[in-house]
């Protein structure tokens, strides 16, 4: 079987390249879903808060799904359930398995990877202890109660204050289950402040930041964790333990791009991301094979990934037109003072689009900073922010007519300056 | 003397707010009446936001409820819903025990009414996702 463009993932990402390769002129695209629907994470993510910047207005996330299934839908564009993508080559070869076709291969002109990621789990938090029932990641649980209806216990603990674990301390709330503490290692939270004060203020549950479980006790089901104050080298300090009676233990630890197929066809990864490094098209280091979404890096809200989606599309569309081009010289972005990384990494000046966004995230909370952009040494642009987060994406727009007034532009630098 | 913190939500800045009044919220009520918005003394903003929120918040606070109801021969046990409005803070618990025992039978569409005026708030009850109808 062959296909122009591959779209391993059918979340926002997928459904979103799919409509825009679609609209860039190429018709013959396949979505691969392992699920039995489109829409991926967001079918579970039942709060609003969704597409604010798209729609401008507060939907679910089922509804904001539904609103890119809808686009998928009216353009015909095909797509195959219940199917797992096993194994990618670097020639775009594509190995696929479902119990209806079993194992089959799609060469496909050109590949975007749109697979998401997933949570940290408990063998990545090395917390000691036996192994019982009712320890699972927030995103499990919330699966559970979502879409199952099943509640996963009804004493709680949360660790970690990701927005996952925030959005299931309401829900577990309103659900009827006693949500006692949510613990947090860092000294802030990772969620949003919008998340912190309707999930947790909002029903008087305490975040205690600095704490991290050090103990989960019980055999055959959770009986009980201890948590502890952490240290600034985020160790336990002894004499700050405190017991708490429960049955459930909730992990919001952090989301990790599922890059099990980038691997497999040769990708070249980023330590600090997870996800593959890729130019201003999006392109990985492999010809033809694109990715976006939090498969490339994880988001902080859902109308990012759509729009980084929707120029993979595009770029992958252009690609199989044989309009990309190939890259000339491709100019690194460097990182400096707080960026932890950038989405793209590199900029080819000849493929670059004439406003070029740049995405990225800081390694710590800034107050009264300024995102700074350098080529070569000299400054670009200098934007005053009032507060930047970890748990927040930020971006920069680079300007190609200002970029080519550098004859022979070796680098640029993305910089956090403090006042 | 009234006193309260807040944490703007407005933006991620986050900033801490404290409200003041003469006044004391009514006894038995949860906030002060609408029309004392304008009399509270709100300080901590950094900008107008903040201020807007914090009068909100004591005065006529409201959220959108989000939540499952029980779907009967549905590709899925059940469906998320939303109330199609804002409903009061201190419905939300009511709303909720309100959904507690309502089963509908599939197919469900989305933007479907599942129950109308819940609690008397003036909002529905509306289905955000379609379940098919399974044999």
């Amino acid at each position: 079987m062959k296909t122009d463009i591959a779209i391993i993932g059918g979340g926002p990402a997928g459904l979103a390249a799919a409509a825009a390769a679609h609209d860039a002129g190429v018709k013959d695209i396949l979505i691969i879903e392992r699920d039995n629907e489109l829409g991926g994470i967001l079918n579970q993510c039942v709060h609003n808060g969704f597409g604010l910047h798209t729609f401008k207005e507060e939907l679910t996330g089922p509804e904001y799904a539904g609103r890119y299934v809808d686009m998928v839908k009216e353009r015909n564009i095909p797509y195959v359930l219940k199917t797992m993508a096993m194994d990618i080559s670097s020639d775009r070869v594509i190995t696929l398995m479902s119990r209806e076709k079993g194992i089959y291969t799609v060469e496909a002109g050109a590949i975007v990877l749109a697979m998401g990621c997933r949570e940290r789990s408990r063998g990545a938090l090395n917390i000691p202890g036996y192994r019982p029932a009712g320890i699972y990641s927030a995103g499990t649980a919330q699966r559970y109660v979502n879409m199952e209806g099943r509640m996963p216990g009804k004493e709680v603990v949360i660790l970690g204050s990701g927005d996952i674990g925030l959005i299931m301390a309401r829900r577990m709330t309103l659900e009827g289950a006693h949500v006692q503490v949510v613990a947090e290692l860092m000294p802030f939270s990772g969620g949003l402040k919008r998340n912190i004060v309707q999930c947790l203020d909002d029903f008087g549950i305490p975040l205690k930041l600095s704490h991290t479980v050090v103990d989960i006790q019980g055999k055959d089901r959770v009986e009980g964790v201890t948590i502890a104050q952490v240290d600034e080298k985020m160790k336990p300090i002894p004499g700050t333990e405190e017991h708490y009676d429960c049955d459930t233990l909730l992990l919001s630890c952090g989301l990790i791009p599922e890059n099990e197929l980038s691997k497999s066809a040769g990708i070249k990864l980023d330590p600090v991301t997870k996800g593959p490094v890729v130019d201003e098209s999006l392109e990985t280091q492999v010809e033809g094979i694109f990715a976006c979404g939090n498969v490339l890096h994880v988001h902080d809200l859902v109308d990012f990934v759509s729009q980084e989606a929707s120029v993979a599309g595009e770029k992958a569309a252009e690609f199989v037109q044989g309009r990309l081009g190939t890259p000339v010289k491709e100019v690194g972005i460097s990182c400096k003072g707080g960026v932890r990384y950038t989405v793209p990494a590199s900029i080819d000046l000849g493929r670059m689009a004439d406003k070029q966004v740049v995405r990225f995230r800081v390694g710590q909370v800034f107050k009264n900073a300024r995102i700074v952009t350098y080529a070569d040494g000299e400054q670009l642009s200098s934007v005053k922010k009032r507060i930047m987060a970890p748990g927040e994406m930020e971006q920069v727009i680079l300007k190609k007519d200002v970029l080519q007034q550098h004859g022979d532009l070796q680098n640029i630098t993305v910089a956090i300056e403090t006042e | 003397m009234f006193k309260k913190e807040l944490t703007c939500i407005g933006c991620p800045m986050g900033c801490g707010l404290t409200v003041t009044s003469d006044r004391d919220i009514p006894e038995g009520e949860d906030t002060f009446p609408v029309e004392m918005r304008d009399e509270l003394t709100v300080k901590g903003n950094t900008c107008p936001i903040g201020d807007d929120y914090a009068r909100k918040e004591l005065t006529d606070p409201r959220r959108i409820v989000t939540s499952t109801v029980r779907v009967r021969g549905g590709s899925l046990p059940s469906v998320s819903v939303k109330t199609d409005h804002d409903i009061p803070k201190k419905l939300i618990g009511s709303c909720m025990s309100a959904l507690k025992d309502v089963e509908v039978d599939a197919p469900v569409k989305m933007g479907q009414i599942l129950v109308e005026n819940v609690c008397g708030t003036g909002s529905n009850i509306v289905a955000t996702k379609n379940i098919n109808r399974v044999q």
